[in-house]
């Protein structure tokens, strides 16, 4: 790891230094994942519950990058079931988004390795470890099987080609024997199924004719264009303002329900979690500080990060001189304390806290916190 | 549309108006002057006039006694009526001698452009999508290399290799020795043979740029949220680079190619000196050396006529490449 000389910056010595053990870190992983004709044998696997369509287990996603080893991800573990959605909450830098991208090996390689751990996928009747999958075998489970949603809508869109086009694309890739007629009626069907009024017309537009709310619906329709089994939306709703917001929202949850898939959403507004998720993860640098059923979570918030989240919110109604804000900052990502890495800015810090990182701790069948405090109420709450 | 090309059309006559007045004034102030050489030439004959003399008398001849304004106008007279006037040091009319030396370069600088495009791009293209590769570090330091190398340095260097080592190709020259026995197939071989080393010279000393811009386009592109996408749709590597990056990565390039329009006709002055091509660029060269005047001011008009056409060019062809941009 990095040592940092006296003024806090790295020599162009040790910078060079760790860019070289980089490489050699990243190159195995390259040759691992550029190896052809993968026999399947080598990433089938077994659910661990078949009521999941996928299962995430110690998954560690780490960046090599110039300046030291970011572990984004650091041993994350959650499970989606079928047709439920699970909201994914922290702050901005915590291994949302990184988990995601894990999940679509979508990492921006070479820097971005999944180190290891196990993505379990539910594909009806078999399953596949992702971090296993070749390339290949991924181009046909992503966009089909796995889709996402993107946070902006502005760029999202290729400014070039027409959105008609953009959605073709997906259907005629997936469905290679569907005639070309048919993949257009399809698109205008989904571009009607989204809401988008007057679909015949948007078919031939480019991207840059239509609003942020209009782009995010051709996003969806893009995502549900097959049918997928797992949406991930990555903050679908972040560029929008707030009555489009809502029917974004509002639209996600009826279109899963129609084609029964399940959604894991990631956000950082825990209004719209309260809204959406079945299940909440609460993930902080990396790590998951708490999970459970979204009314646990809501009603008995266990973490103290959790709780500071949930004081950190605007209520309607209550007036305040400033709003609540958690104190300090995220640790840096590259010198990861060995103790709770919330531990500098928890208010109710006990003394084992300055220990190694606290174990998970159940709190009920489905209600898990890892903090100290809990340590000797271990099923005794429920929430 | 038609009407944005005739604002821009019309507008290029006024800028032409003022280029072509600015480039007078420069060639009639330039400190070598055809005629002061021929009246000192004359004048150093035994019994003849004075210089003065001679001077005044030729001044007259050629229409350089008027002032600038005046001179400009005339000259601007004659070509609307489509009239050039005799080069000065050629002794022919100038449209004709453009000709002659004109299709040489033209030749050359659209052979050597087309290998750039098809060298540079690509080359570029493949460097980003491998950053930080061998590859990419290998594509780098060509492109370096074609930028810093200068072209007469590089030139002398095929020259040492390939025409005195090898002697694959002659030194210099268009025409080979037997150029006069040989069949017109053979005499068009010939030709060809002669311009190889040119050629590679143009090319390697100018692809330097162009494939470093695609380079740094293609990365950007690459960066971008739309490509995300489309490799979350579970699109194939080379899909997304070459349909959905590659159609991004044409629009700041197309503004380029624009830009070399005059480029084909302007000759490579160095290229075609140093292995003595009667090219545009090296007549071009003598003609303004000599202070030839009708010549220089044709050459340089027609280049700003082609710079002019060639942004105009570019800006329609960027409507075409970017949906974005609509002009009104």
């Amino acid at each position: 790891m990095a040592r940092k000389n006296a003024d806090g910056y790295l020599s162009a010595k040790e910078s060079r230094r760790i860019s070289r053990e980089n490489r050699k870190v990243t190159n195995v992983f390259e040759k691992q994942r550029k190896r052809k004709n993968v026999p399947e044998s080598e990433y089938l696997c077994e659910m661990k519950d078949i009521s999941n369509v996928i299962e995430v287990e110690d998954l560690h996603t780490y960046f090599f990058t110039d300046v030291g080893t970011v572990k984004s991800v650091d041993g994350v573990s959650f499970s989606v079931p079928i047709g439920k959605t699970i909201g994914v909450v922290g702050e901005s830098g915590c291994g949302k988004s990184v988990t995601s991208l894990s999940i679509m090996q979508l990492l921006q390689r070479p820097q971005g390795q999944i180190v290891s751990g196990e993505i379990r996928m539910n594909l009806g009747s078999k399953a596949y470890d992702i971090v296993k999958t070749p390339n290949e075998v991924m181009q046909h489970l992503r966009g089909n099987e796995i889709s996402m949603i993107f946070q902006e809508p502005m760029t999202a869109l290729n400014p070039v080609f027409r959105i008609g086009a953009q959605v073709d694309e997906v259907l005629a890739l997936h469905n290679p024997d569907m005639s070309k007629h048919d993949v257009r009626q399809r698109s205008v069907e989904l571009l009607d199924l989204v809401g988008i009024a007057n679909p015949e017309r948007v078919y031939k537009m480019y991207p840059h004719e239509l609003s942020g709310g209009m782009r995010q619906r051709v996003v969806i329709a893009m995502a549900l264009a097959c049918d997928p089994k797992l949406i991930i939306a990555d903050e679908p709703t972040t560029a929008l303002d707030v009555t489009i917001q809502a029917q974004i929202l509002d639209l996600l949850r009826r279109l899963k329900d129609r084609i029964n898939s399940s959604i894991m959403l990631i956000t950082h507004d825990l209004g719209v979690i309260a809204e959406m998720a079945d299940y909440v993860v609460v993930m902080y640098s990396g790590r998951i500080v708490e999970s459970g059923t979204a009314e646990e979570i809501f009603n008995n918030p266990a973490h103290p990060y959790t709780k500071g989240l949930m004081a950190s919110k605007p209520v309607v109604g209550r007036k305040v001189d400033s709003l609540y804000s958690i104190p300090g900052k995220v640790p840096n990502p590259v010198n990861m304390p060995d103790y709770c890495y919330f531990k500098d800015r928890c208010e109710l810090c006990v003394g084992k806290c300055a220990g190694e990182y606290p174990p998970e701790i159940k709190l009920s069948a489905t209600h898990t916190v890892a903090c100290y405090r809990y340590v000797d109420k271990e099923g005794e709450t429920n929430g | 549309m038609r009407k944005y090309i005739i604002k821009r059309v019309l507008l290029s006559v006024l800028i032409l108006f003022f280029v072509g007045f600015i480039i007078y004034c420069l060639m009639r102030c330039l400190p070598t002057s055809y005629i002061e050489q021929m009246a000192r030439q004359r004048s150093m004959q035994p019994g003849s006039k004075s210089f003065e003399e001679w001077m005044a008398q030729l001044s007259a001849t050629y229409g350089m006694d008027k002032g600038l304004i005046l001179g400009y106008f005339g000259w601007l007279g004659n070509v609307v009526r489509g009239n050039f006037g005799d080069s000065w040091y050629f002794t022919v009319p100038v449209v004709e001698k453009f000709h002659d030396t004109v299709w040489l370069s033209f030749v050359m600088g659209f052979i050597s452009f087309f290998f750039e495009l098809i060298i540079a791009i690509p080359l570029g293209i493949i460097a980003a999508t491998k950053q930080y590769s061998k590859t990419d570090y290998t594509v780098s330091i060509i492109a370096l290399a074609g930028i810093s190398l200068p072209t007469f340095f590089f030139a002398s260097l095929l020259k040492l290799v390939f025409a005195v080592k090898f002697k694959w190709f002659d030194l210099y020259g268009l025409v080979g020795r037997m150029y006069d026995q040989l069949t017109p197939m053979g005499q068009l071989l010939d030709k060809a043979n002669h311009l190889v080393l040119p050629i590679v010279t143009l090319v390697v000393c100018s692809m330097g740029g162009l494939m470093r811009y695609t380079r740094t386009n293609m990365l950007e592109v690459l960066n971008a949220d739309y490509i995300r996408t489309a490799r979350a749709k579970g699109l194939s590597e080379r899909r997304v680079i070459y349909h959905h990056a590659f159609r991004n990565t044409l629009i700041p390039i197309v503004t380029i190619i624009g830009g070399t329009l005059p480029g084909l006709f302007s000759g490579a002055l160095i290229t075609e000196t140093l292995y003595s091509l009667p090219g545009i660029g090296f007549t071009s060269y003598t003609a303004m050396r000599s202070g030839d005047i009708p010549f220089s001011m044709f050459y340089m008009v027609f280049l700003a006529i082609l710079t002019l056409t060639g942004n105009l060019l570019a800006d329609i062809l960027y409507a075409v490449v970017d949906p974005r941009v609509r002009i009104s």
